[in-house]
């Protein structure tokens, strides 16, 4: 056993870099093999609070400064400009279209609505055959959204100009899960779709074909969310799971490339910062966390002794400022990335905010709730 | 799950006999109200011991905690917080919706049928209460006398009890049918996510049966819940702890500075933000393909900025060709095209792009080091979506620290980044008397380009008429 602490401290210390540590000079100590386990363990005891110590002071040190170099924000201002009515039950999922105005939304009562939420008109309209709708998404061209759920499936629907065709006769049946469909994005084409689900995989489909161009296992529980690289080249993605997992995926081999387990529960949402050099995660153990993916480790965690309900949908503004939570709570929390407060709390929603995007060009973002209605504000 | 302890722990300390809420029993006019406390001592519990700024935020949580029924107010089935003296009661751990309750209808109706055998004024059924049992009398119209029956037996037991317990009991009994069959048009708060109700059903812990048990199983007083015990951490994790010891230098590499201008949350935009103003200007320039100076500034961010931007594209396009350089660029965008197309049509495209780029005296031939080349003669043979991809990532590489940077010093670029600011043109071609009638009828404050502050919440319709004319677009 004792073996075992001092190897795990020595590789400490040998990441400790430059820190001036004085537990070196303890570890460094021979341990005879006649010690009593009693002795070794009140030395571990000693240790353990000894690196608390130390931690605690590195941390605020590191945190200190990047958050002095750094302006303060000013006040927020930020309103309902926009309420959009219609679903009849709660709406779960929303994506933006890439013209910065049009809006796609699911709920649970199978409808998928398309919105101008400029002008709050209803444009489409689709029944799907299952209830809860759990995710749904905007084709880059603007002229489809695909969608899927409990029927365990992503259907891709094109949208028609003419408003009396029926949409739900040119459905086309894209990926296929053995369980719930919880998210799905198209990439930067109308021709693939990547989906996660609660059968715990993720999946890229070439939409004209239905074909499964690459599957990625690796989590160990439903899958919840998933969010792809901004990069223009990118070929990576980011899911959470209900294994407390945030893992990050290479598109071309299926392959876990990094993996995050900081959360105490479910993740409900993953979304890339803008540069997409790290990406912020929101979930049932009411906090918000930063990954850096060069450093390969969570650098922030955003929290509130007085937040004690799920984040259950978070997105950046455009610079990467500020973070957005939807939580279980009715409430948007906006938190300044940067310095790890939180600037404003946003009421309004009579139930659980579901769902929650920034417009492609950041100059609003729209919150779906269960209380049926989604806002847009800025 | 995670989510529940947290708010157990919460009431938990709520309920500390020494840091909690002052509990008393208040005399009121000829009879006494046991175990209360007010909605304002809530709050200000709140405030104190979880540091909340804002009374606005405690008061939310603690609706929350009213609604989900940890604690209720004492004379309203609305499970609400107010800051003020009205009573609260907590509700019997038995009670507590943690304990996965799922009520059955039989349950509510025995619940309401006794409800109608006790003479007391404040049992008196409520008209939502007595509309629902009226249904459920229909429902279980067969069953009924059994349903009696049990509502008489628990109403006999309930008799014998002390008159002080009996009124602290048959407030938490309302309290938890509130939270199961809310008063109609307040928020159920049982509903579940249905992605984790599948896993939260554990046939053991889901309570389906009030009154299938024993009456005498539900204690008086609120008990203290033990606080789940605080796993030890690990040497291990100790050390992984310290090591996760920030890098916040991708935070501080100004990524979030540069782009702060662009940022319609911290700077506004030019003119004005479309959902703020209703004025889609600002969205007609960035599609225009004229691109605004602050456009073009953006393309000497990074080069991703100037491949995202049609125009961006056109213009770096042009300064290759005038270095007899843009097969690169030519032949990364067909790569990128070959990647969006139907996997159908990969192959022959492979082939096509492999013809025009690569091969033995290709028209466009590209420069790519011998490494890559020989992998994609290889990847070529048996054709898929990344069969390009080493390739790419050479050229790519190249563009971006070869081409790119003189393209942004070229005379081209700089032309068009000192060029006079589009918008400021486009406004002037606007008569007076069209910006005057404008800002009349839509109630726009013209200085700041700012609505006046009326309604904020459109439902279905446009709540005012403008009369405008379509902006003109720019040449």
């Amino acid at each position: 056993n004792f073996c075992v602490i001092f190897i795990t401290f020595e590789g400490f210390l040998s990441r400790a870099g430059e820190a001036n540590f004085p537990l070196a000079k303890m570890a460094a100590q021979e341990v005879q093999p006649s010690e009593t386990i009693a002795k070794l363990k009140s030395e571990s005891e000693a240790l353990k609070t000894k690196l608390e110590e130390e931690r605690a002071k590195l941390h605020d040190v590191e945190l200190h400064q990047v958050a002095e170099k750094v302006d303060p924000l000013g006040q927020f201002v930020m309103k309902t400009r926009r309420t959009l009515k219609g679903h009849g039950n709660k709406v779960l999922c929303m994506d933006w279209c890439k013209d910065k105005r049009r809006i796609v939304s699911s709920s649970q009562d199978g409808k998928v609505i398309v919105w101008d939420a400029f002008t709050t008109n209803k444009e489409h309209a689709v029944t799907m055959p299952c209830t809860w709708v759990m995710a749904c998404a905007y084709a880059p061209s603007g002229c489809a959204v695909a969608c899927g759920g409990l029927d365990n499936k992503c259907s891709v629907y094109p949208l028609s100009l003419d408003k009396n065709e029926n949409l739900a006769a040119k459905k086309k049946s894209v990926a296929m899960h053995t369980n719930y469909l919880s998210a799905c994005s198209f990439t930067n084409s109308d021709m693939q779709i990547l989906t996660s689900s609660g059968d715990g995989t993720c999946a890229l489909w070439d939409v004209e074909s239905g074909q499964l161009l690459q599957s990625f296992h690796g989590h160990a529980a439903d899958v919840l969310c998933l969010d792809l690289a901004p990069s223009e080249t990118g070929n990576t993605f980011v899911s959470g799971g209900c294994d407390k997992k945030a893992n990050v995926w290479d598109m071309r081999s299926g392959q876990c490339i990094q993996s995050f387990e900081t959360h105490e529960s479910d993740i409900n949402s993953v979304r890339y910062y803008p540069s997409g050099d790290a990406f912020a995660s929101g979930s049932d153990d009411a906090t918000c966390r930063l990954y850096d993916l060069r450093a390969d480790r969570e650098v922030a965690i955003y929290s509130k002794e007085s937040i004690i309900f799920g984040a259950s949908s978070v997105d950046f503004s455009l610079s990467g400022r500020l973070l957005f939570g939807g939580y279980n709570d009715y409430t948007i929390n906006v938190w300044d990335v940067l310095k790890g407060t939180r600037v404003s709390i946003l009421f309004g929603h009579e139930n659980r905010v579901s769902t929650l995007r920034v417009s492609p060009d950041g100059t609003a973002f729209c919150s779906g709730s269960w209380d049926h209605t989604l806002r847009v504000r800025e | 799950m995670r989510k529940q302890r947290q708010e157990r722990d919460l009431i938990a300390r709520m309920q500390d006999e020494k840091t909690g809420i002052p509990i008393r029993t208040v005399k009121s006019f000829l009879s006494k109200i046991p175990s209360v406390f007010s909605g304002s001592d809530i709050v200000q519990w709140l405030v104190k011991n979880l540091t909340i700024e804002d009374q606005v935020e405690a008061l939310h949580l603690g609706t929350l905690m009213a609604a989900h029924g940890y604690f209720f107010p004492i004379s309203d089935h609305v499970l609400t917080l107010k800051d003020d003296g009205t009573f609260y009661r907590f509700q019997t751990p038995y009670f507590w919706p943690s304990n996965c309750w799922e009520p059955e209808n039989t349950d509510y109706a025995v619940y309401l049928c006794k409800r109608t055998m006790q003479n007391k004024a404040r049992l008196e059924l409520a008209d939502y209460e007595a509309e629902s049992l009226a249904r459920l009398q229909r429902a279980f119209a067969r069953k009924w006398e059994f349903i009696f029956m049990q509502a008489e037996a628990q109403a006999k037991v309930d008799k014998k009890r002390d008159k002080i317990e009996r009124k602290i009991l048959d407030s938490q009994e309302r309290a938890f049918w509130d939270v199961h069959r809310p008063v109609p048009g307040c928020v159920n708060t049982t509903e579940v996510d249905i992605k984790k109700s599948s896993r939260m059903k554990n046939p053991h812990k889901t309570r389906k049966s009030v009154y299938g048990l024993q009456n005498d199983i539900r204690s008086h007083s609120p008990t203290h819940t033990p606080a789940p015990e605080a796993k030890q951490p690990t040497v291990e994790e100790l050390q992984e702890q310290v090591q996760s010891v920030c890098s916040y230098q991708f935070l501080t590499d100004g990524y979030t500075e540069q782009y702060a201008d662009y940022d319609p949350f911290l700077s506004t935009p030019d003119p004005s933000n479309p959902w703020i103003s209703d004025d889609t200007t600002f969205w007609e320039l960035e599609a225009s393909k004229e691109p605004t100076q602050s456009r073009v500034k953006r393309w000497g961010f990074r080069m991703d900025e100037v491949l995202k931007d049609p125009a961006g594209r056109e213009q770096f396009l042009k300064f290759l060709e005038s270095e007899f350089s843009s097969e690169n660029l030519r032949f990364w965008l067909a790569v990128q095209e070959l990647k969006r197309r139907p996997i159908r049509e990969v192959p022959s495209r492979v082939q096509e792009i492999w013809q025009e780029f690569l091969a033995p005296g290709a028209p466009s031939a590209i420069n790519v080091d011998s490494k890559s080349y020989d992998k994609t003669t290889q990847n070529v043979k048996d054709p898929g979506r990344y069969a390009f991809e080493d390739a790419q990532e050479h050229i790519y590489m190249l563009m971006k620290s070869d081409s790119y940077s003189r393209f942004i010093r070229s005379s081209a670029y700089q032309e068009l980044l000192q060029a006079k600011k589009k918008s400021g043109s486009f406004q002037d071609r606007r008569t007076s008397f069209e910006k005057f009638t404008r800002n009349v009828v839509s109630g726009r404050d013209p200085p700041s380009g700012r609505l006046l502050d009326q309604s904020e919440v459109r439902s279905g319709q446009m709540t005012r008429v403008l009369v405008l004319e379509p902006a003109p677009k720019p040449l």
